[in-house]
């Protein structure tokens, strides 16, 4: 490739890079900055940082609280899905049945559902069974869009199996759950780490069922605490970009960690080949 | 013919019962929390059902919710602001993604950083974007205000909220940098799967990089084109947390989407009916999208058969 | 070890053509059965079936006196060897050796004995420790022949095993497995759509074509005696030169018409009709290059491939109608150059005759 075009694309990716990473590089800077000088003078490299913010937040505004709420929530979301989700997963994506293409379909289509089309019925629902503001008031609702991804992503992880695997297997003598236990769960465990992670970080972002199907503040997940920060005359900005670099970390140490896996696993689904 | 046809279906039976027996509960789950609400929502919007008024009781009556819909000018108002959202953020994101994807391409040094950075923006909850992109824009003082002036492009902070047309544009330049960095993953692996040697036929026929692009690249990226159009657009038509966040719909109704105006009559005005009926025409929209998106690339994505 | 049998078997395919149609197989206890023919003809289906990996639309197979059509594949106490070999790469050597006596519950002192044995029979011990990521490719043929005979099965299903190696791998896998067909004394089903390996391997080869079972003999049968031309064309190297012409009597004499040449058989074949239309099947090794006396007719040289040990001469025969294609094989010695013109003479004894219509051999 000629040299100047590899430089202007290098300096592309850097002008992108940049351009990404910049309103959280500024987000974190004005978190760590001490409030009167928050809209004074904004530099790039400031000289004082402090950590007032997080101290308060920790101290005034108890975030301890959607922090356990927002993981409660995510981690047993995750766990149920995959349990339940991966039998279906494997089924879908082996076994000779009817209807099975029907029902991939049918899982497909429900992970398009707008959300806003089921959360009346689900408020209601909750509220019969006085659920609302609870943890199972949100891990039921969250199964909706939660379960059909986790099927969904799965079933493209199986797909990339070798099939001539479990017939192996089965010749040798295992039946096919004996083979899915010795031969096949082993080797899909990346795929079903994968799968929980993505699950985790969409039931950690989630706002909108989070939002009407919570009261208060002991059980307010992360997204809804940061939506509905209130200050006493202005607006904390300082507090808020501190808990939102709060509710960041671990969502960017997941991604940091496994970016190649969960690009893949992503791409798996949507894209053939 | 018939000797053993009776016997062979036996394996096939066994199959399938083990197979119903493994996807029942994941589907059963699926099927009762979200379709049944679903229907739950149906029925609602053919009757009056307000909190408020719990005396009223849940009288039929039949398309009233609907034709109020239709008629409502703040409805009408909520899906041209959605519709003018989805358009251009989708189309920028497009075309950004699309460049963001051939530079991931062609770049071979620190991929997987570059890769983790460009994820990060897409990773995060939209609640975060949404009060970050808003803290840069907040005036007098936020960092792009102050950059304007630095750069001479203005002598007095602009008040972004304040106005429709400036209200906008921070909605929408968040949610390009939220979402454009999916579109381009999923654009890259488009690319990856282009066969290379389709490019070097076409250097050695003499063609320059600008004709291998319309010829080779643009046609043969089509279904990763498609994809992440349907997707996105999907995606865009049901935006709530963005605008939530960031204007509440402001000012006064001006950038509230259609999903935002469903929210507030459900949670705000409490008419469960009502607000059933919008929830459906917002669920007709994205079913046909759906829909469409199944049949472009049905087989592809459900796949071959086992 | 035992029979098996195959009766009647058909399989389908929704909506396309069977993949199978009426085929009848029977390998007898011990013997090795090639099952050969081109891509698609359906032996990888037919092997899968005896497996228990496909059912059969209709048809039964048999295990010895048991009909095992609808057992699942882990009661029926075969091995298969996969042509990808489909080990188990999160264990290792040992384990996936290990693995179908453990499904069987083979009591562990024994699993452990039976294990050294086989990876000594086939030279793996050192491997024993690794994982099938680390092996080269010939190993992991081995291990996975190791893990079919350490179960002692009732029989062995072979699907393409040496497709995967290269060539002189391959020849000395190959007399390998003849070496242990005849210490074991094994009921084999083998599948490829390698000629060369039917001839070597088998104690009878199976000739499929489009699902159906066009001949099964001794290879040298099949060879020298095909029963249509469907058989004829695909086992050997090159391949049998067809000419389409007509049989006639002429002074007593039987003799082949063509647009290119005459041929007089005498009276030695008695075909049962005269005056008809047939296909002359000769193979390339079995055309002569004479001089001018004795010679049926003259073709020009058109191409030449030296092969080292001998050539390939790809031929014109001069028509009324245009040139026909012939390919011979002659000795190296042969000074031929292209554009010469060379007289060759047919070994009568090694003619073939088929119907036009229906390719079946006439005799």
């Amino acid at each position: 490739m000629k040299r100047w075009t590899r430089w202007s694309v290098l300096a592309g990716m850097g002008t992108i890079v940049a351009a990404m990473i910049l309103p959280l590089y500024w987000a974190i800077v004005a978190s760590l900055t001490p409030e009167t000088q928050l809209f004074a003078a904004p530099s790039l490299f400031p000289t004082t940082l402090v950590l007032d913010h997080y101290c308060a937040l920790f101290a005034e505004r108890n975030f301890w609280v959607p922090i356990r709420n927002s993981l409660i929530v995510a981690s047993t979301t995750t766990a149920f899905c995959v349990a339940l989700g991966a039998p279906c997963a494997y089924a879908l994506a082996r076994l000779r049945f009817r209807w099975n293409a029907q029902i991939l379909g049918v899982i497909l289509a429900v992970t398009m559902f707008p959300q806003i089309a089921i959360v009346s019925p689900l408020y209601l629902l909750l509220r019969v069974l006085h659920l609302i503001n609870t943890y199972p008031g949100l891990i039921l609702p969250y199964l909706t869009f939660a379960m059909p991804l986790t099927v969904w992503l799965l079933v493209g992880f199986f797909r990339q199996l070798p099939r001539e695997l479990e017939e192996a297997a089965m010749v040798d003598g295992a039946s096919r759950l004996r083979a899915f236990w010795e031969i096949i769960l082993p080797l899909s465990l990346p795929g079903l780490a994968t799968t929980a992670i993505l699950t985790f970080i969409y039931c950690w972002n989630e706002f909108l069922f989070a939002l009407a199907f919570t009261l208060g503040p002991e059980r307010q997940t992360v997204p809804v605490a940061l939506a509905l920060f209130r200050g006493q005359y202005q607006v904390p900005w300082g507090q808020i970009l501190a808990a939102a670099t709060i509710a960041t970390i671990p969502v960017a140490g997941l991604i940091l960690l496994c970016q190649r896996r969960i690009i893949s696993g992503l791409v798996a689904g949507a894209v053939k080949g | 013919m018939n000797r053993g046809i009776r016997k062979t279906s036996t394996l096939g039976r066994r199959e399938q019962q083990l197979a119903w027996l493994l996807v029942l509960p994941a589907l059963g789950t699926i099927v009762l929390i979200a379709f049944f609400p679903l229907f739950w929502t149906v029925w609602d919007s053919f009757h009056v059902h307000d909190l408020r008024m719990p005396w009223r009781g849940q009288p039929f009556i039949w398309f009233m919710n609907y034709t109020e819909a239709l008629t409502d000018a703040r409805f009408w108002e909520a899906v041209a602001h959605t519709m003018f959202f989805t358009l251009l953020s989708v189309a920028t994101e497009m075309i950004v993604g699309l460049l963001l994807a051939l530079a991931l391409h062609h770049s071979y040094r620190g991929r997987g950083l570059v890769r983790a950075a460009v994820l990060l923006p897409w990773a995060i909850p939209t609640v975060v974007t949404a009060l970050v992109w808003r803290f840069m824009f907040e005036s007098p003082s936020g960092i792009v205000n102050a950059v304007l002036i630095d750069m001479g492009l203005g002598s007095e902070p602009i008040v972004w909220f304040i106005h429709t047309t400036t209200a906008w544009v921070p909605i929408i330049l968040a949610d390009v940098w939220k979402t454009t960095p999916f579109v381009a993953l999923l654009l890259l692996a488009g690319l990856q799967n282009i066969d290379p040697s389709l490019y070097e036929a076409a250097r050695v026929d003499g063609a320059r990089p600008w004709r291998q692009f319309i010829h080779i690249t643009l046609p043969l990226l089509q279904p990763a084109l498609l994809v992440a159009l349907i997707f996105r657009t999907l995606d865009a038509f049901r935006v709530f947390d963005l605008i939530y966040v960031m204007t509440s719909g402001g000012p006064g109704t001006a950038t509230e989407p259609i999903t935002l105006y469903t929210f507030n009559v459900l949670f705000q005005n409490l008419r469960f009916g009502f607000g059933a009926a919008l929830s459906i025409l917002i669920f007709l929209v994205t079913f046909t999208l759906a829909l469409l998106y199944i049949r472009v690339l049905g087989r592809d994505v459900i796949g071959a058969s086992p | 070890m035992a029979t098996i049998r195959l009766e009647n078997i058909y399989k389908t395919y929704t909506g396309s053509q069977p993949a199978i149609s009426g085929l009848d197989l029977e390998i007898t206890n011990g013997e090795l059965v090639v099952l050969v023919g081109p891509s698609g003809c359906g032996k990888s289906t037919v092997l899968r079936i005896v497996a228990g990996l496909e059912t059969p639309t209709c048809g039964c197979v048999f295990l010895g006196e048991h009909d095992i059509t609808t057992l699942p594949p882990q009661d029926r106490n075969l091995a298969m060897v996969f042509q990808n070999y489909a080990l188990y790469p999160h264990k290792s050597v040992r384990e996936n050796l290990m693995f179908g006596l453990r499904m069987r519950n083979v009591p562990t002192s024994l699993i452990t004995e039976r294990v050294e044995r086989i990876a000594t029979t086939l030279g793996i011990t050192p491997l024993l420790d690794r994982r099938p990521a680390q092996l080269s490719g010939g190993q992991r043929q081995r291990v996975a022949l190791g893990r079919a005979l350490v179960r002692e099965p009732h029989a062995f299903l072979l699907d393409e095993p040496l497709s995967n190696l290269d060539v002189k791998l391959r020849i000395d896998t190959r007399a390998e497995l003849a070496r242990l067909h005849r210490h074991l004394g094994a009921t084999m089903l083998y599948v490829t759509h390698d000629q060369e390996e039917a001839m070597t391997l088998g104690d009878r080869v199976a000739v499929l074509h489009n699902g159906r079972l066009q001949q099964i003999a001794p290879p040298l049968d099949v060879y020298r005696q095909p029963a249509n031309v469907l058989v004829a064309g695909f086992l050997g190297s090159p391949t049998m030169n067809f000419v389409h012409g007509e049989l006639d009597e002429e002074r007593g004499n039987v003799c082949f018409r063509c647009s290119a040449f005459v041929l007089t058989i005498g009276d030695t074949h008695r075909l049962h009709t005269t005056r008809r239309d047939v296909v002359l099947g000769v193979r390339p090794q079995d055309v002569e290059v004479v001089t001018p006396p004795g010679a049926d007719v003259t073709a020009r040289v058109d191409v030449i491939e030296s092969r080292g040990n001998d050539l390939v001469l790809h031929l014109e025969l001069s028509a009324e109608n245009g040139g026909h294609p012939l390919t011979i094989v002659a000795s190296s010695e042969e000074n031929a150059a292209v554009d010469d013109r060379l007289s060759l003479r047919f070994r009568r004894d090694r003619l073939h005759f088929f119907d036009p219509d229906s390719g079946v051999r006439l005799h």
